[in-house]
């Protein structure tokens, strides 16, 4: 069960994130970004990081990717004036750099591993908050100094 | 229960497709957005080796990632708001006012 939810939810993500870099128009990138934040908040509920999954769903998928759409329909660039794309072999090369990275990182995942602790409540709000008001409050505290009013 | 090297791989795919988004592609908007998948990739990893380790620290760290994500897209729209309206073009080959 908790396999097959994560194999549906992490091949909607991968695909939604393939969607978002080959649109050629912005918007229909915006939307299957939408689809691939759902995704991963998804697979956070697998993880029990509830109110990650939460804050995901609000933050990225509520604010952030509303200030692309908003940002998108602002500036209308119209469809003759969208970017040309780059040759094809700068694409394929991009393509094989980021093939090799993943690669690499599949490489190290295999050999890393980690012990497997019973899954401990680690991602209620209870624990994030507790973490984050205790032994994160410094860097709380400056994060939100972000936000300042100037 | 799954193996936390499937979500490390996961991070990584969804990492390296915002790679090859940010490489591969001219507009700018899709290129923001690219990034953002990007730190997405990274979130997936905090959370699940934070939820295996059974430490908040994971957690706490995907929030600040969430936090500064949320600030860059702010400050990168707005510059492309402001570059548009002074050349009128997304295109990031066209942008090279500060290259050398």
């Amino acid at each position: 069960m908790e396999t097959g939810l994560f194999i549906l939810f992490g091949a909607i993500a991968v695909c939604g994130a393939i969607m978002v870099v080959t649109r050629k128009h912005p918007m229909a990138s915006a939307l299957y970004l939408i689809l691939t934040l759902f995704a991963v908040a998804a697979l956070f509920v697998l993880r029990q990081a509830h109110f990650l999954a939460a804050i995901q769903v609000i933050v990225y998928a509520g604010a952030v990717v509303v200030l692309f759409v908003f940002v998108i329909m602002l500036i209308n660039v119209p469809e003759n004036r969208l970017p040309v794309e780059r040759a094809t072999t700068t694409r394929v090369l991009g393509v094989l750099a980021a093939g090799v990275l993943i690669l690499e990182s599949a490489v190290l995942a295999r050999r890393f591993s980690m012990p497997r602790i019973p899954a401990a409540q680690v991602g209620t709000v209870e624990a994030v908050g507790r973490a984050l008001f205790t032994d994160y409050l410094l860097a709380f505290e400056v994060t939100s100094s972000c936000s300042w009013p100037r | 229960m799954i193996d936390p090297s499937a979500y490390l791989l996961l991070s990584a795919i969804l990492f390296g497709i915002g790679v090859v988004g940010v490489v591969a592609r001219k507009n700018v908007l899709i290129i923001l957005m690219s990034v953002e998948l990007m730190l997405n990739g990274v979130n997936v990893a905090f959370v699940a080796a934070g939820s295996y380790l059974g430490d908040a620290a994971g957690g706490v760290f995907a929030f600040m990632v969430m936090t500064v994500a949320a600030a860059e897209a702010a400050v990168g729209l707005a510059l492309l708001i402001a570059l548009y309206r002074l050349k009128e073009t997304i295109d990031i080959s066209e942008l090279k006012v500060l290259k050398w």
